[in-house]
């Protein structure tokens, strides 16, 4: 089982992430969209940040949990590798520790700007395993 | 192939309203048999029917001829909805609210001042803040930042970044009227505190650029354009502030959507009724995006007349800086429309799609309000952008509306698959266009080749009279982020 899959898409760009769990499969979701902004193997985890997502259902938690990422990254200058999911109810509420390190321009070469996650495409899958589909506007 | 549209004439189809259950409109693509072609397979055809789902839609859901795959609304498309029963859409205008395009002019032919064009780049380059992760020269604290989003330019005049005469010259004057900075969240207040003045990255970008060719003599005088002259276009939007107000707008109209039972084909088209708190929030808070990106655009244009005055040793004065002028492509706004032979203020939501008001309308400058609206579409860095002037059909047909640029054909990942940033820099660098670029990988994505041939995209609008052409612009020298 792969991480997670890059979809094409002619204006933007989208993934799938798979995991055992739903709870990995948003993990390597959030992965899965830094690898789209700089190349993961230059970013070395050596700071972390709380992160505490609130929702309406599952789907909506995993564009929240993005879109947090995404303005800690804009706000903060971090960039994030690994995430773990510390508290999870599928649903309305989990809270997730990232860790990174404060951007560096020189060391992480960006490679797509992604402006925001999207609910357009926004799918869970539950098969043997689970799947976590979005669709990024870049 | 196109066996679901009906062909209204030769560039104009029609989605029936039977395509889809749901529609409460038909739908209405400009386009020639070979965009369209593109459109329909990658699923924009079918994002045109999606609109047309929204409550209160009026007459049809429009596709511009750059028409091409977006996420909820097409990119390309148009909606107006009726004020009393309609809904306004955060995903009707994007993610990047009030994207749009200025040019500013000068006096030069670009023949006679080529051997400044690289020194005005880096000048330019080292003034304007640029590319994803870099930080704005200007930081504005939350009382600042409130005053940005609700005088727009005003308050770039008041702070030395604008010519007085510069808010004649952009659209709402650059000021849209509603913001209210207390519909806006802490985080886009956090988002756009050191974004003022900063170009961003993706198909954003600063070129200079030759007036290659003129189709239409009397505008281009009007607009004070001539053959070979050197102008400057800057294509830029709210960034972050603008993304931030999208996210969590998209969020409140995701749970109205459930509350209410609004039907709809796309999460992404989540929607309010315009007269509800949130329809009302949202536009107040989207207002104040459209300020920021107003001013946005308004600080890097005095850098670029700064740069100018530094390479030249002139004032910006007497090298005839003047703004030609500033459109949006990515808003919602309320208008004076004619519906039904009726005039009838409706909420236009334009995705990717550009005003183009025609002769007459009091909303244009004066200088043009005979001709009509100067309408400017970007092109791709390799090839072309236009001037085009707005018309009496496009008022009749398209809620005042043409096309945004040239529309993307492939995907980012497949561009930088096919084309590498060096060898995308070396081929333009040997057309005589130079390139400053702040991520050579990011440069690969917005290759020429990624995008519909803007002239054809063009060709449609000027063939079907929702707008006029004016003049093409050749790049010379291009920054991106």
């Amino acid at each position: 089982m792969l991480p997670f899959e890059v979809l094409e898409h002619t204006a933007d760009v989208g993934l799938k992430a798979h995991g055992h769990t739903l709870k990995e499969a948003f993990e390597n979701a959030a992965t899965g969209m830094f690898s789209l902004i700089t190349d993961l193997e230059n970013i070395k985890p050596s700071t972390s940040q709380e992160i505490s997502v609130e929702a309406e259902d599952r789907e909506s938690m995993l564009v929240e949990w993005l879109n947090e990422l995404l303005y800690r990254f804009e706000v903060e200058y971090t960039v994030f590798k690994r995430f773990e999911i510390v508290e999870w109810d599928e649903e309305h509420h989990m809270r997730a520790v990232a860790y990174g390190e404060p951007l560096d321009l020189g060391r992480h070469q960006i490679k797509t700007q992604i402006k925001a996650c999207t609910y357009h495409m926004l799918k869970i899958e539950h098969n043997e395993d689970w799947s976590a589909q979005v669709i990024f506007d870049v | 192939m196109f066996d679901a549209l009906e062909r209204v004439s030769e560039y104009v189809w029609r989605i029936p309203v039977g395509y889809k259950k749901g529609m409460r409109v038909p739908g209405i693509i400009y386009a020639s048999e070979e965009l369209l072609l593109r459109a329909h397979e990658d699923k924009a055809v079918e994002q045109v029917a999606n609109v047309a789902f929204l409550p209160g839609i009026i007459k049809a859901s429009y596709a511009m001829p750059d028409i091409h795959w977006g996420y909820g609304f097409p990119i390309g498309g148009v909606a107006a909805t009726d004020i009393e029963t309609g809904v306004i859409s955060p995903g009707g205008v994007g993610f990047d609210i009030n994207c749009g395009v200025r040019l500013l002019k000068t006096e030069f032919f670009a023949k006679d001042v080529m051997d400044k064009v690289d020194a005005l780049m880096h000048e330019i380059a080292r003034n304007v803040p640029r590319g994803v992760g870099s930080r704005g020269k200007i930081r504005v604290e939350r009382e600042e930042l409130e005053k940005v989003m609700v005088e727009g330019v005003d308050w770039a005049i008041r702070n030395g970044y604008a010519w007085d005469e510069d808010t004649e010259f952009i659209e709402e004057n650059g000021r849209l009227a509603g913001a209210d900075p207390g519909a806006v969240s802490d985080k886009a207040f956090e988002r756009g505190r050191d974004q003022l003045g900063t170009l961003g990255a993706g198909n954003h970008f600063l070129e200079i650029q030759e007036v290659a060719e003129i189709f239409d003599q009397r505008a281009a005088n009007v607009f004070d354009l001539f053959e070979g002259q050197l102008v400057v276009m800057i294509h830029s939007g709210s960034r972050g502030l603008g993304h931030q107000i999208c996210s969590d707008y998209i969020k409140v109209m995701d749970k109205v959507v459930r509350a209410t039972g609004i039907e709809l084909p796309d999460r992404q088209l989540g929607c309010a009724p315009i007269l509800s708190r949130e329809g009302r929030d949202y536009y107040a808070a989207m207002a104040c995006a459209v300020n920021y990106a107003f001013v946005n655009r308004q600080v890097m244009a005095h850098w670029v007349r700064e740069s100018f005055e530094r390479v030249f040793v002139k004032s910006a004065e007497s090298m005839g800086m003047r703004l030609l002028y500033d459109v949006c492509h990515n808003i919602a706004k309320f208008e004076e429309h004619f519906v039904d032979d009726e005039r009838e203020k409706v909420c236009v939501h334009r995705k990717g799609a550009t005003r183009a008001f025609g002769p007459g309308n009091p909303l244009t400058p004066e200088k043009f309000r005979h001709i009509g609206q100067p309408v400017l579409v970007p092109g791709d860095m390799g090839t072309a952008s236009y001037v085009l002037i707005g018309t009496e059909e496009a008022m009749r047909e398209t809620f005042g509306s043409t096309c945004h640029g040239a529309g993307r054909v492939m995907s980012r990942s497949e561009a930088k698959r096919t084309i590498s940033g060096q060898a995308l820099k070396s081929e333009l660098e040997a057309k005589g266009i130079r390139i400053l670029a702040g991520s050579l990988a990011l440069l690969a994505e917005e290759a020429p080749g990624a995008y519909k041939d803007v002239s054809q995209v063009v060709e449609v609008c000027h063939n079907t009279n929702i707008a006029k052409k004016v003049a093409r612009l050749r790049p010379i020298g291009v920054i991106k982020g």
